[in-house]
């Protein structure tokens, strides 16, 4: 047993290759001096998008529309144009005693040491497990990621008859990949009073999807030995339960951050994203080491993370110029029925958020939404917002709104009002 | 696929590939025997030997003076011997029982001297300060505790199948996918009725688990009864793994040992199990009162461990039956053993099952030569924490860049491992048999980034092997 490990000194070390990491190291590969450093443990770089078969990626950053795996290798493509180097097959494991990444690739054990590190590690959905359902486990049970990889990437068929856990917007894309897979939608249930995303569903084909949704309904366990055979569902209004037949069943949305690393690290976490916390530039609360991406909100679309990519590239390119860190900031709370924000902190005076925009997620769907910001019981803002906020997507705030924040003040907390 | 139809009379077939049978198959095939282990199901390990809380007991609490009480005693030396020669992972973490009212602190001193009756006489009392020192994340209210430092968190999954897979090595022939239905018992050998066709043996040993009482009767004996005794666990992500380093139990009542906080070998925290009184053998469901029962009890127990994620849930079925006791008898006559009701210590007790059967199989009349061309005992591949794994082996990785390659990302499984467990001694037959030789799929993600490649990995080998056994 050996663990000597090579070490390599990038300048720039960005763990994930995914839109934002991918994004980063564009920006940053022709900007600094020295090496920009890209490690993605998948065998191939791109993120989530490279399993997710249907179009739609690329509108706010790269101003076109593209599928999933098309923009997937445009990014890959972009970041090696501008000298990123991607090193693949490469799984940042932990961190050194002294700080470096320890990573596992095929060619051996390194100790990445850089001046800069980037965490753009993505997130996941909750599996069954995390969600508590009891009952059988057979196979059959997918997250939507999973589903995903197995039809886009291994071209394999889940099964004939699916029940879909959730209505977010993703589980949309669990419905279309299973229909391209030859599956039925059975049922999509929700215990919201509405299908979340349902109302500002992107896809053209909605109406031929003709899924039959279920609102305030939820799977209360999984019937089937060695393969689903039902799931039985509960009418949370009249506790009434019944079974419906199925040999497929997909959880999808209620997500997560991989925020292994993040924690390892010892970093401050967001309670709400339980993603590192962040100030608007993207700085974590350890001198160095920055985070952009769905590890920061989860889950927002490809083309914001890449964004976020973009604008975490000018703090680090400040950090590298030894630019000196701001003092303290001033926690940002999301109040019922917001449940995160991010970023977390403000930092008044500073340079605000990617896009001018403060990222929430709700847990209530508000169809004229008021905005409310409040320190040490003054209300420093209100704004009402021409978009509706619907559980299942993020939802957008603009950050002039913490303009009237004062430092020293106390937490600001975020609200939304009817 | 071996026809057991065509096949000799083998002088001893065992029945049960848990970690009872897959022991006896392990020691009778230390001797001049031709040997056969079957089980009903499709994978060694498959029935409640796969699900259990993994625990080495030192046998601290059993009942002095029962067979159950050597033979965990016993079983806790053997298998840690076993452990160290064949690189089954285990961690002694020591157990801290704790008190949390005036009654269970009063039994305290009972259970020292029951541990000494037992010949455990590590175990110490102490006061509340020392449990929140030993336990910090602990919930309030703890008045004191019993230290037991010689309990041990073992792999269940490598015990059984180095067991079984040293069997195989010494020339046992492994019939999985084999259930006995019916039996005749006759003058010189006993035909077993199988799904698949007859075995025929000379002579034949029950160990199978839960079964046990059927097989039995068809025997002719009704000696004691089994029902299903459900367990239910919740076991949580590996970063609540700095919550607890050593096993915290409650002091045991009438009811049992209770629900216990354990590491796990593979650097996860379990809360679990229930124990629930059951009719149906096969029903290893996990329900909505497990739950709510087990995060009653957690939530007192210790409240920090709530706000983590589950990352398995999960259902073992214990063999309680009317016997107080553990049966393992021989009958001379049909050239029969049993090995019944082995509850909630088998794990612990196999191995001492196994070589005590063997000693009462010799009274009987079975001949036991050793024989002196033993092969030497595998080298299970280690899956557990304490140990380093093949992701941070340099020289492994250097010799054999499929050790680098990553392909289950929140285990950390390596291309390498599930290639060598494909290749295996007892090759996985599904993808629950994978995940217990590898740990694949088991983590957080459950399968969002691997189980598609994962998958095909397995699918691919069985593909193969179909071919080959149609050749
Ligand atoms: C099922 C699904 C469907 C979606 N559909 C759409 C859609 O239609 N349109 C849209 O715009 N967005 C969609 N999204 C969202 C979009 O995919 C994400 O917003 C985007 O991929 C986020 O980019 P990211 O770089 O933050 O993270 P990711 O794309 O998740 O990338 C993170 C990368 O980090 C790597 N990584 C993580 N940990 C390590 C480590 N320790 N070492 C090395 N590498 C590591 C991962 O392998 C991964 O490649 C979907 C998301 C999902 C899950
Ligand atoms: C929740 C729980 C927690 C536990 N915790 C611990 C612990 O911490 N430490 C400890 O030492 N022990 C523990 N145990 C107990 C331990 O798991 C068991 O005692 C042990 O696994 C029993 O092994 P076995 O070989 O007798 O049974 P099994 O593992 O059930 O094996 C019996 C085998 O026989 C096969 N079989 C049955 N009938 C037939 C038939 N007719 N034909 C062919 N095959 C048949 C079955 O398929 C099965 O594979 C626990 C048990 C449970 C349920």
């Amino acid at each position: 047993m050996s663990t000597t490990r090579t070490r390599l000194s990038p300048t720039v070390a960005i763990v994930g290759g995914g839109p934002a990491g991918l994004r980063t190291a564009r920006e940053l590969a022709r900007a600094v001096p020295g090496r920009t450093l890209v490690l993605e443990r998948e065998q191939e770089a791109g993120g989530v998008p490279r399993h997710c078969g249907h179009t739609g990626f690329g509108v706010r950053d790269l101003h076109r529309v593209l599928t999933g795996p098309v923009y997937a290798r445009r990014m890959v493509r972009a970041a090696e144009r501008a000298g990123a180097e991607i090193r693949t097959g490469a799984m940042v494991t932990g961190w050194s005693p002294d700080g470096g990444l320890e990573v596992t690739a095929p060619d051996g054990l390194f100790e990445v040491r850089a001046d800069a590190v980037v965490l753009a590690t993505g997130a996941r959905e909750r599996p069954r497990t995390a969600r508590l359902i009891p009952g059988d486990r057979p196979d059959g049970v997918f997250t939507t990621g999973h589903l995903q990889n197995l039809v886009h990437l291994h071209h394999r068929r889940p099964g004939r008859r699916a029940v879909i856990v959730g209505s977010e917007l993703v589980s949309w894309s669990a419905v279309l990949t299973l229909r391209e897979a030859g599956c039925r939608t059975v049922l999509m249930t929700t215990e919201r009073p509405r299908g979340e995303a349902y109302a500002m569903l992107p896809l053209a084909g909605r109406a031929g999807l003709r899924v039959p949704l279920r609102t305030r309904t939820r799977v209360t366990r999984i019937i089937g030995k060695g393969r689903v055979e039902a799931v039985q569902i509960e009418d949370v209004g009249s506790g009434r339960r019944w079974n419906v037949p199925c040999d497929t069943v997909v959880f999808t949305g209620d997500w997560i951050p991989d925020n292994e690393l993040a924690r390892s690290a010892g970093l401050a976490l967001s309670p709400g994203t339980l993603g590192p916390a962040v100030d608007g530039a993207l700085r974590t609360s350890r001198p160095g080491v920055f985070a952009a991406g769905n590890l920061l909100h989860p889950v927002d679309t490809a083309d914001i993370a890449a964004l976020d990519g973009a604008h975490v590239a000018r703090t680090v390119l400040d950090h590298l110029a030894g630019r000196t860190r701001p003092g303290d900031g001033v926690p940002i709370v999301a109040d019922a029925p917001l449940r995160w924000l991010s970023p977390a902190t403000y930092r008044p005076g500073e340079r605000g958020p990617a896009r001018g925009r403060l990222l929430a997620w709700t847990d209530e769907y508000v169809p004229f939404p008021r905005v409310r910001v409040v320190q040490n019981g003054r209300t420093v803002a209100e704004r009402r917002l021409p978009w509706p906020a619907a559980p299942g997507r993020v939802f957008r705030i603009p950050s002039g709104l913490l303009d009237a924040v004062r430092p020293g003040d106390g937490d600001v907390h975020v609200s939304l009002h009817c | 696929m071996t026809t057991a139809q065509t096949a000799p009379t083998a002088d001893v077939a065992v029945i049960g590939a848990g970690v009872v049978g897959s022991a006896v198959a392990r020691a009778l095939s230390a001797h001049r025997l031709d040997v056969v282990l079957l089980d009903a199901r499709a994978d060694v390990g498959d029935g409640t030997s796969k699900a259990n809380t993994a625990i080495l007991h030192t046998g601290f609490d059993a009942t002095p003076g029962t067979l159950e009480a050597r033979l965990v005693a016993e079983g806790y030396h053997l298998l840690k011997d076993y452990a160290d020669r064949t690189g089954i992972p285990y961690e002694p973490t020591g157990a801290l029982l704790v008190a949390w009212d005036d009654e269970q602190l009063a039994a305290l001193p009972g259970l020292k001297e029951k541990a000494g009756k037992n010949g455990y006489t590590e175990a110490g009392i102490v006061g509340p300060d020392e449990v929140y020192r030993q336990v910090p994340s602990l919930g309030p209210g703890a008045l004191g505790g019993l230290s037991v430092p010689g309990e041990s968190i073992i792999c269940t999954w490598t015990t059984t199948l180095a067991l079984a897979t040293e069997a195989v090595r010494r020339g046992v022939r492994l019939l999985r996918s084999h259930r006995v239905e019916s039996v005749t018992p006759g003058p010189d050998a006993t035909v077993l009725h199988t799904d698949r066709g007859d075995v025929r043996a000379r002579w034949v040993v029950n160990a199978a688990g839960l079964g046990g009482d059927v097989l039995d009767a068809m025997f002719g004996y009704d000696r004691f009864h089994l029902h299903p005794r459900r367990g239910e666990l919740l076991v949580y992500d590996k970063q609540a793994r700095p919550l607890v380093d050593r096993i915290v139990l409650p002091v045991p009542s009438k009811l049992g040992k209770g629900v216990l906080i354990s590491p796990t070998i593979y650097g996860n925290v379990m809360l679990g199990p229930t124990a629930e009184d059951m009719t149906d053998r096969t029903d290893t469901s996990t329900t909505e009162d497990g739950y709510a029962f087990l995060l009653g009890h957690g939530r007192r127990i210790m409240p920090s461990l709530l706000q983590e994620e589950v990352t398995a849930t999960y259902a073992g079925l214990r063999a309680a039956g009317d016997v107080s006791d553990y049966t393992v008898e021989v009958d001379a006559a049909q050239r029969y053993a049993v090995a019944g009701g082995i509850r909630s210590t088998g794990l612990t007790a196999g191995m001492a099952v196994a070589e005590h059967l063997l000693n009462l199989l010799g009274e009987a009349g079975l001949k036991l030569r050793e024989r002196t061309d033993l092969p030497d005992p595998p080298r299970m591949p280690n899956i557990g924490e304490a140990f380093p794994r093949p992701y941070t082996d340099a020289g492994r990785v250097a010799a054999d860049p499929a050790y680098g390659s990553v392909v289950c990302f929140c285990e950390r499984v390596t291309r390498g491992e599930i290639r060598d467990a494909l290749a295996s001694t007892i090759p996985p037959r599904d993808m629950d048999g994978l995940r217990r030789r590898t740990r694949a799929m088991n983590g957080r993600c459950q399968g969002f980034y691997c189980g598609a490649n994962v998958t095909g990995m397995l699918e691919r080998a069985l593909r193969t092997a179909d071919e080959e056994g149609e050749r």
